[in-house]
């Protein structure tokens, strides 16, 4: 059995134990983060290599044979997306050694996270449908804790409109996976894969689909399931909204292409019809609302729903070409979004503000920070030759071989509003003179936020790296789908060598 | 059997999409516990009710005597309800903390998180 | 705050016989009805119905540990015994048998789990009705 499965879930989980034992040792609890958090990204590159080598990997929990026992899988998606969770938190977790205020430590910020780490990173493994939800809520309860923590006022209420949303669509999630069993008899995905397809009412097969997808497309925050998502996000601390807006609605996104790839694949014209309309939606509502804005962070968590909708395109083409854009811009995204929004904080650091109005005059004082700033909102909007240029390019051109053309019309529309939203934090936080009635008069160096700047420097270099050397992630990518596409090949590494 | 257990849980999804949808944040929380209960009565009638022995092998015998009853979705339920013991106890935290920091307990109330910029330039 | 006498006298003897009574639950968990999930409940509801008698302060020196510290110890242990037939070269999680005992029943690493997951339950569900309870 191949022990790098579990860890991405172990490493975590344990780190969270020590940190809650440690509970009142601040110094302590921030190194141990910072350790874990790199364990894990270390992990999750073990697990990649291992997954491109030998292929699927799979690990039978309690030495359960396959149908009957919880299974932990990983292919080529999931190693991508533990590779993708270790690399946010560790930079997350290093801006929030500055950021975080000590007050927000105290109450269990570092064990917090690291459990939703461990939601996280399950949900990417399991191989199972119930054992899905489990890691949803895990993730969930700790994100609940997270959005509340410190009971500001907008805090507060921001989290209630989370928790309820997210509570809703948790119970259809319920209640589809209880049908889906009592329908056919398993939870196991890949022999639900096999069973659904002989299911003797397909008619249910496809109302379940529909089911599944109001569940985790809510999770995704996909159109029109999306107004938690820009209520609430805007409301915690900085380092909190970064990890969510790279991580959590990602989570959906996983499942959502888990689902549609491997289980509710009998009537693709129809579901995935749903999806594509969905999609596009999803992207012009998205920027449309940030068009309407004039936070800085409600900016981008309406951009976070605009980004949705490309990733759902991908999905919903179904080729492996889409599949493949699908997979690269959700690389892309969290590395972009999170970088984003850790800029969005070292400014509120710096002038005290997330309000456009209230902002201006950065680009003349710190001028490292504006280009910090330019290089993710570019790759955001589609600007050659970075990250986000080669993500749109790919999912357009494998909607123009599938002709459809409304679709791509979408996205390209999409794109440049999404340059006028970037343009607009641009010109009102850097560009435009400051104000004079700004009551802020030190100006700190870059260098003395060493911790707020170095993640943001080192995301922002990932994302030119991925810009000028596309080719191996779009390799990557392409195999990830290709081996999404052959359900065969799951089912049979799954149920195959079920019994050992 | 079935019918009446149908019923019950539409009946319960009924009362509880109703208390959703009232602008109190109390009667948020019993919507929301109200939704968990139908979904769990949802899944104990879909996981087929039986008159069967308990999926319990006995001291003497080594293997299940047909009909037994699947205990999957009793596993299932009983999962679902511990998670659903934990989310509450948070929310009704939350709803209170809420309640003491807004002020208010109607929904209609709380709109500053999509009101942001007003507040700020009155 | 006033509390009835009759409460209060009674909490007192409750405190002990309870968490008892769930140990015992614990412990006849493995084969019947019980385990560390409702043995953990009876527990908490043994302190709770202290911290409503007297007070959360009166609870929370009866029970001795911060309750957040359960919670840390029995994920611990939890996790150490799921994790023991990983360092035998079995799958995580595969449950390792010692011998039959006596009083507690047939020992092994699922006895441990349960352990754990009875120490998780006092610990959350305290910290969930102490913390509600200092709050008022």
């Amino acid at each position: 059995m191949n022990i790098l499965l579990i860890l991405p879930i172990l490493i975590p989980f344990i780190t969270g134990i020590i940190l809650i034992l440690a509970w009142n040792n601040q110094l302590g609890q921030k190194t141990l983060s910072v350790v874990g958090a790199s364990l894990l990204l270390a992990t999750g590159v073990g697990l990649l290599l291992s997954v491109w080598e030998d292929g699927i990997q799979v690990v039978q929990i309690g030495n359960w044979p396959a149908p009957f026992g919880i299974t932990l899988v990983a292919d080529l998606l999931s190693a991508i997306m533990v590779v993708l969770a270790g690399l946010m938190s560790t930079s997350v977790i290093i801006y929030s050694l500055t950021s975080m205020d000590p007050e927000r430590e105290s109450f269990g910020y570092h064990p917090l996270f690291h459990i939703l780490l461990m939601g996280i990173c399950g949900s990417f493994l399991t191989g199972d449908i119930f054992n899905l939800y489990v890691w949803f809520e895990v993730m969930l309860i700790s994100s609940f804790v997270l959005v509340a923590l410190g009971g500001e006022k907008a805090q507060l209420e921001g989290g209630i409109k989370y928790v309820t949303l997210n509570l809703i669509s948790s119970a259809i999630f319920l209640v589809a996976v209880g049908i889906l069993y009592g329908m056919v008899g398993t939870l196991n995905m890949a022999d639900l894969a096999n069973q659904l397809d002989n299911a003797k009412q397909p008619g249910l097969v496809t109302t379940l689909a529909i089911l599944f997808m109001i569940a985790f497309g809510l999770k995704a925050a996909m159109f029109p399931l999306f107004f938690w998502l820009p209520s609430s996000y805007h409301t915690p601390p900085v380092a909190v909204s970064a990890i969510f807006s790279g991580l959590l609605t990602k989570v959906g996104v996983y499942t959502l292409i888990r689902a549609f790839t491997l289980l509710f694949v009998q009537d693709v014209e129809y579901t995935h019809t749903i999806l594509l309309v969905a999609s596009g939606l999803t992207m012009l509502t998205g920027v449309l609302g940030a068009a309407a804005q004039n936070e800085f962070r409600r900016i981008l968590s309406f951009h976070i729903v605009s980004q949705i909708g490309y990733m759902v395109m991908g999905l919903a083409l179904y080729t492996p070409l889409a599949l493949a854009g699908s997979i690269f811009y959700i690389a892309h995204h969290i590395i972009v979004k999170t970088n984003l929004f850790l800029v969005s904080g070292v400014v509120h650091r710096l002038r005290g503000s997330y309000h456009l109005k209230q902002l201006g005059g950065m680009y003349h004082l710190y001028p490292m920070l504006a280009i910090l700033f330019l290089i993710p909102a570019f790759s955001l909007a589609g600007i050659p030759p970075l990250s986000g240029f080669w993500a749109k390019f790919v999912l357009i051109k494998a909607g123009l071989q599938q002709g459809e053309y409304a679709i791509v019309a979408t996205a390209l529309v999409v794109s440049l509003l999404t340059i006028f939203s970037m343009t607009k934090i641009w010109g009102e936080v850097f560009w435009k003179p400051e104000l004079e009635s700004s009551e802020v008069t030190e100006n700190p160096p870059l260098s003395s936020l060493l911790h707020l700047v170095l993640p943001v420097a080192a995301l922002a270099a990932i994302t030119v790296m991925i810009g000028l050397f596309s080719e191996p992630l779009f390799i990557l990518s392409t195999r990830a789908a290709e081996q999404l596409l052959n359900r065969e090949a799951y089912i049979q590494a799954v149920l195959g060598l079920g019994v050992q | 059997m079935e019918v009446f257990l149908a019923i019950l849980a539409g009946a319960l999804y009924a009362a509880g999409l109703y208390m959703l949808m009232r602008r109190s944040i109390v009667k948020l929380i019993m919507g929301l516990s109200l939704l968990g209960h139908a979904a769990n009565l949802l899944i104990f009638t879909v996981g087929r009710v039986t008159r069967a022995n308990p999926p319990v092998i006995g001291h003497e015998a080594d293997m299940l005597h047909a009909p037994f009853a699947d205990p999957l979705p009793q596993a299932l339920i009983l999962t679902a309800i511990v998670i659903g013991f934990g989310v509450q106890a948070f929310a009704i935290v939350l709803v209170k903390r809420a309640y003491q920091t807004v002020g208010t307990d109607d929904f209609d109330q709380m709109r500053s998180t999509d009101r942001y910029e007003d507040e700020l330039f009155k | 705050m006033r509390t009835s006498i009759i409460l209060s006298t009674a909490s007192r003897y409750l405190l002990p016989l309870m968490p008892l009574f769930s140990i015992f639950l614990l412990l006849r968990g493995h084969n019947e009805p019980g385990g560390g999930f409702v043995g953990g409940l009876v527990a908490a509801a043994a302190f709770a119905l202290y911290a409503f008698a007297h007070n959360v302060k009166e609870a929370r020196k009866a029970l001795r540990v911060e309750p957040r510290r359960l919670i840390g110890v029995g994920l611990f242990i939890a996790v150490g015994s799921a994790a023991l037939s990983v360092f035998n070269g079995k799958p995580f999680m595969t449950g390792l048998w010692y011998k039959e005992v006596p009083v507690l029943g047939k020992l092994g690493t699922p006895f441990l789990f349960d352990i754990g997951v009875y120490l998780v339950v006092v610990g959350v569900t305290l910290t969930i009705i102490f913390s509600l309870a200092e709050g008022e």
